[in-house]
């Protein structure tokens, strides 16, 4: 068939030249980057890493145009002009060293073209390959997750040492901008991060967990189906309510209602109390523990439920007794990947608690998290390596890897209870 | 012996209505959350969409101006200060000036280029107030507070009160949520940036994540071979899927962002990020659909000589379409609420225009949210929920495109 | 048709229609949704004799068996209408608790359904569930009995602390009768308890059930008619819904008054 043949010669040599412009569009920064430094005089570079950074940036910009480089003065006209030669010439190399590669295969192709040939099968193997490049992506994204996690914390653990870090109980992520500046020493123990993260989970646990296994009890054993196919769903939008709407009703309602109350109890609250952040994210998270617990309750067989009921239980006694222990792995695994969102959440935390470490177990008080502090670390203007922004992967990297074991333990545990019923 | 088991029949009855019971009170505190939070939204936003304003008279017949040399800001200075303030010193007429919102010199400009021929005449425009001034009328205002601590002097109560008792004062339902851009006056501020930088960034993660999505699918359903390697890249998709959206986010920070160089803010890589998050979901939700297409066609398709990828896109992609399509729609409105990611690469400028291009610095919808929810003005108050309310209700809209698409299509095996 | 033989369909030890009646129900109608599954059936059980119900698949034999504990009450769609009394009480009175109604009848399925517990648990989840017996010591005697009685214990005695899930089919069955014996009911329903089984293991339930009558009324769904001749004391024999004839089972096998009856016990349909 024609268009195959036509498809072949398209395929093989458009799909090279797509992946080398990727390459050459991905590499184009760091070229730059790497060009533009070779280039930069020694005065300028004695002026500290800023002043470096700016330049490079500002000069990244105006690459392509000779006159604009010129007339930014930070080069001398001999290596603005040699600056920008190279770029041109590396540019317009590759380029060719494309369109020449593309060519040639085109033609390879061609040649391979004759009535014989089975071009419809070798489209189908190309476009395989094609495809399972594709399906590869989610690998490389979590390769591409860890190695740039783990390049910066690296980088990270270079200023700070790794016991300050996870055993240090006193953070403060204060760095200097320029040498000499008052406040310069920071501390960057995490613990206080890691409890406040554990404080905040726990109440949203304690909130979830009752409240979304008696939903699914009520759901998947007492409800009748046109109750349970009306309610179902709309226990589903809070699920699918953008978490920043959460936060913002958090910080504008919960917060100072809560503060409130504990005041006239003769408490005292911070508006940004873990309680307020938790109870929200308890109610966040109440679809997720209850749709994977009425899953695997409604998978229970029957006849168990049957075999209780003729022996004279009443239905909660078959549901405490019989169904709930037999569901139980699956109802741990919904349990874990619930803990796992609560110590990913962002938004919620970051519009409702606390900004400073804080080491307690007073729900009353503000804390801090692992999200929040990724999310301070980064917004806002700072350079690039200071301890301050890798601390901030470092964070990322722990919590990467604790979320990766919940996950991976909630599957084995949902697998091995679905093996017993399936 | 008979009462115990009497008694005993008792509580566990009483157990039995209990634990009912708790069923019961706990669906309905999580359903009653639901409607809390709703309409705790609804009711703060509601002085979003009114203005407090006064109609100012602009006298341009005594002003001898050509139309593209205006001083808009100085027409609107000396038309305010025709009213009576009692000020004797510059500090008295700023303060007097800050109480109409300063957006009201853009608004004289629109008035007057819409309609060029108002030069040289007299004619009433409607200028709003300032925040704070808005607020007053709103809420009134604390007086128990000492001076220093409110938001609004004496002199200035004066004032507004003296506007009030000589009727210029108007309210007028307003509409700029929805038609102006980000600014730093709660009054004017509006959305309409924030949903154009979400459309884009959306349509950037749609042009991503669905064929990338798609095609890996069918590839891991239909032709992937059955081993150590396929198994991998399934234990990695279900781990993804799981993974805490800011991980994303310090993923195209440190690679779009750090090492492509690609410029912040930008709705490019904002898309770039949250299709790496969609992905997973597509793919999910397409292998599902692929599952549930019946062997039977398959088979059919076969013996008609069909080669194992025209079986694949000529009949069973078809089959799954609805179901790929609403399992897409899902993962994007997924997206679409996401704001951690972006927080990380910079979509968080201050962004007045509204975006162009795909390059342009933009912002998103939750993400406006989150940056005026962190302002200290009160009146972002009543625009914030509102664009909470603007931001759930375009999710409605998705959702429910992806319920009636699911149930119009959906063939009956 | 009979002729000495061991494949004869033999009637069963000493039988009288003269025991008391213990479960009465008279023009019971079921009805699933808009669809009539018993219509007006009006049937007698005896005390302390094996009743079975035959019929083909699909004609209401374990409909009506479900009725007699109002384990169609967990249906939904399930309507019930007419007169059923136990000991002359009617147990659709609304102000009878099915719980203790069910307490005193036990259910055997036909597929063995043990708890994912141990052997001990299971057979001691009833009793424990009515809170009858107090110390331990009162409950392993329970438990010992319960097995002996359903002819299990020489065989698991030593394995009680396994899981019944553990077991053979045979095994898990005869567990889940020691478990319905185990709360003392007056009566045991048994919805064909054997069709799971192998042909050793069924032989082996049915002696159990042929010693059960001596103290349980006993009530049995088969679809085979050699168990229900071999078993029985009385059959009813039911078709579409209807309850076609009923009577002792020697008669209801060697002469049936109903020709319907008559062509499914001679195998010309079923």
């Amino acid at each position: 068939m024609p268009n195959y043949h036509g498809l072949f010669v398209i395929l093989s040599s458009l799909l090279p030249c797509i992946i080398f412009l990727i390459v050459f569009i991905s590499i184009d920064g760091f070229i730059k980057g790497v060009v533009i430094q070779n280039h930069l005089p020694n005065s300028l570079i004695l002026l500290g890493q800023e002043e470096v950074d700016f330049s490079v940036s500002i000069l990244r910009n105006n690459i392509h145009n000779l006159q604009s480089i010129l007339s930014l003065e930070i080069l001398s006209t001999d290596s603005a002009n040699s600056l920008y030669n190279y770029y041109f010439f590396y540019r317009a190399g590759f380029l060719t060293l494309i369109i020449c590669i593309t060519t040639f295969l085109a033609y390879l192709a061609g040649k391979k073209l004759n009535v014989r040939f089975d071009a419809r099968r070798n489209v189908e193997k190309i476009l395989k390959f094609i495809f399972f490049v594709f399906s590869i992506v989610a690998v490389l994204t979590t390769f591409g997750i860890i190695l740039s996690l783990i390049f910066e914390t690296v980088r990270f653990f270079s200023q700070v040492s790794f016991s300050e870090f996870l055993f240090g109980i006193h953070w403060s992520p204060q760095t200097a901008i320029r040498e000499g500046q008052v406040g310069s020493s920071g501390s960057f123990g995490a613990i206080p991060i890691f409890t406040g993260t554990l404080l905040i989970t726990a109440i949203s646990m304690l909130i979830a967990v009752p409240l979304g296994l008696y939903s699914a009890i009520y759901l998947s054993q007492y409800a009748r189906p046109k109750v349970r196919n009306y309610f179902k769903p709309i226990l589903e939008i809070l699920a699918g309510i953008p978490t920043v709407v959460y936060g913002f009703f958090a910080a504008l309602s919960v917060g100072p209602f809560i503060r409130s109350t504990g005041e006239s109890l003769g408490l005292t609250v911070s508006t940004e109390s873990a309680l307020a952040a938790g109870l929200v994210m308890g109610i966040m998270i109440i679809p997720y523990v209850s749709s994977l617990s009425d899953d695997v309750m409604t998978a229970v067989p029957e006849s168990l439920r049957d075999g209780s009921l003729a022996l004279g239980a009443t239905k909660s006694e078959t549901i405490r007794k019989v169904i709930f222990p037999a569901a139980l792995p699956g109802i741990v695994g919904a349990i874990l990947l619930a803990i796992s969102r609560a110590i990913g959440e962002t938004m919620i935390v970051v519009m409702a608690a606390g900004l400073a470490a804080n080491l307690t177990a007073n729900p009353l008080s503000a804390v801090t998290t692992v999200t929040v502090q990724i999310v301070t670390l980064l917004v806002g203007d700072q350079e690039f390596d200071s301890p301050k922004t890798l601390a901030a992967f470092a964070l990322g990297l722990v919590l990467f890897f604790i979320t990766l074991v919940l996950n991976i333990l909630a599957m084995v545990t949902v697998r091995k209870y679905r093996e017993r019923y399936e | 012996m008979s009462k115990n088991i009497n008694s005993m029949m008792l509580k566990r009855q009483s157990a039995e209505k209990r634990f009912r019971f708790y069923g019961q009170a706990s669906l309905a505190i999580a359903l009653i959350m639901l409607v809390v939070i709703i309409s705790s939204m609804t009711y703060r936003s509601i002085p979003a969409f009114t203005n407090y304003g006064l109609n100012l008279s602009i006298n341009l017949s005594k002003e001898n101006i050509a139309q593209d040399n205006i001083n808009y800001r100085r027409l609107i200075r000396d038309n305010i200060s025709l009213l009576d303030s009692g000020c004797d010193d510059r500090k008295c007429r700023k303060e007097f000036l800050r109480l109409f919102s300063s957006g009201a010199a853009y608004e004289l400009r629109d008035t007057i280029e819409n309609d060029p021929s108002l030069i040289g005449k007299d004619f009433s425009k409607f200028i709003l107030f300032s925040d704070d001034a808005d607020l007053f009328y709103k809420f009134g205002i604390d007086n128990s507070l000492p001076e220093s601590e409110r938001r609004l002097n004496d002199r200035e109560i004066t004032w507004l009160n003296g506007f009030k008792e000589l009727g210029l004062v108007e309210k007028r339902f307003s509409t700029n949520l929805f038609t102006n851009g980000d600014s730093r006056e709660p009054e004017i501020a509006g959305v309409l940036g924030a949903v154009i930088g979400s459309l884009l960034t959306i349509l950037i993660t749609l042009i991503i994540s669905f064929p990338i999505g798609v095609l890996s699918a069918i590839y891991l359903e239909s032709f992937a071979p059955k081993n150590k390697l396929t198994d991998f890249i399934e234990v990695n998709i279900n781990n993804l899927a799981a993974v805490p959206s800011i991980v994303f986010g310090l993923l195209g920070l440190a690679l779009f962002i750090n090492f492509f160089g690609m410029p912040r803010s930008a709705p490019l890589v904002g898309g770039c990020v949250l299709s790496l998050m969609t992905l997973p979901v597509i793919i999910i939700a397409t292998r599902a659909s692929l599952q549930s297409v019946p062997p039977s066609i398959r088979e059919a398709a076969l013996a008609v000589g069909a080669s194992e990828m025209q079986v694949v896109f000529q009949h069973l992609l078809p089959a799954a379409l609805p179901g790929i399509l609403t399992g897409t729609i899902i993962g994007l409105a997924r997206a679409f609420g996401e704001s951690a990611p972006l927080l990380l690469i910079g979509m968080v400028a201050f962004v007045v225009d509204i975006p162009g291009s795909f390059t342009d610095p933009a912002t998103a919808l939750p993400v406006q949210v989150y940056l005026w929810a962190d302002s200290p003005e009160r009146a972002f108050v009543a625009k914030t929920s509102a664009a909470t309310l603007v931001l759930i209700f375009l999710l409605i809209i998705i959702n429910l495109a992806a319920v009636i698409l699911r149930k119009k299509y959906q063939l009956k095996w | 048709m009979v002729d000495g033989t061991e494949n004869d369909i033999k009637p069963n030890g000493n039988y009288s229609s003269d025991n008391n009646l213990l479960i009465d129900c008279k023009n019971v109608d079921v009805f699933y949704g808009d669809k009539q599954a018993l219509y007006n059936v009006s049937l007698g059980i005896n005390e302390k004799e094996v009743t079975s119900l035959i019929g083909p698949s699909g004609c209401g034999k374990s409909t009506f068996l479900r009725c007699l504990n109002r384990m169609n009450d967990v249906i939904d769609s399930c309507s019930i209408s007419g007169n059923i009394t136990i000991n002359g009480e009617d147990i659709y009175n609304p102000n009878i608790d099915v719980v203790e109604l069910r307490s005193r009848i036990g259910m055997v399925f036909q597929k063995p359904n043990p708890f994912p517990k141990s052997v001990f648990d299971n057979v001691a989840y009833g009793p424990r569930l009515h809170g009858k017996i107090a110390d331990k010591d009162e409950m392993s005697h329970k438990v010992e009995a319960s097995l002996v009685r359903a002819g299990l214990w020489d065989e698991i005695k030593d394995r009680l602390n396994e899981p019944g899930t553990s077991l053979s089919g045979g095994q898990q069955q005869r567990l889940c009768i020691a478990r319905a014996i185990a709360v003392d009911p007056e009566i045991i329903l048994m919805d064909e308890p054997c069709s799971a089984l192998d042909p050793i293991a069924t032989a082996k339930i049915e002696e159990l059930i042929d010693e059960l009558k001596t103290n349980y009324t006993i009530v049995i769904v088969t679809h085979s008619m050699q168990q229900a001749a071999r078993v029985s004391q009385r059959t009813a024999f039911f078709h579409l819904g209807n309850l076609i004839e009923v009577g002792d089972t020697e008669n209801i096998f060697r002469s049936p008054e109903n020709e319907q009856t008559e062509a499914y016990v001679t195998g010309r349909y079923g």
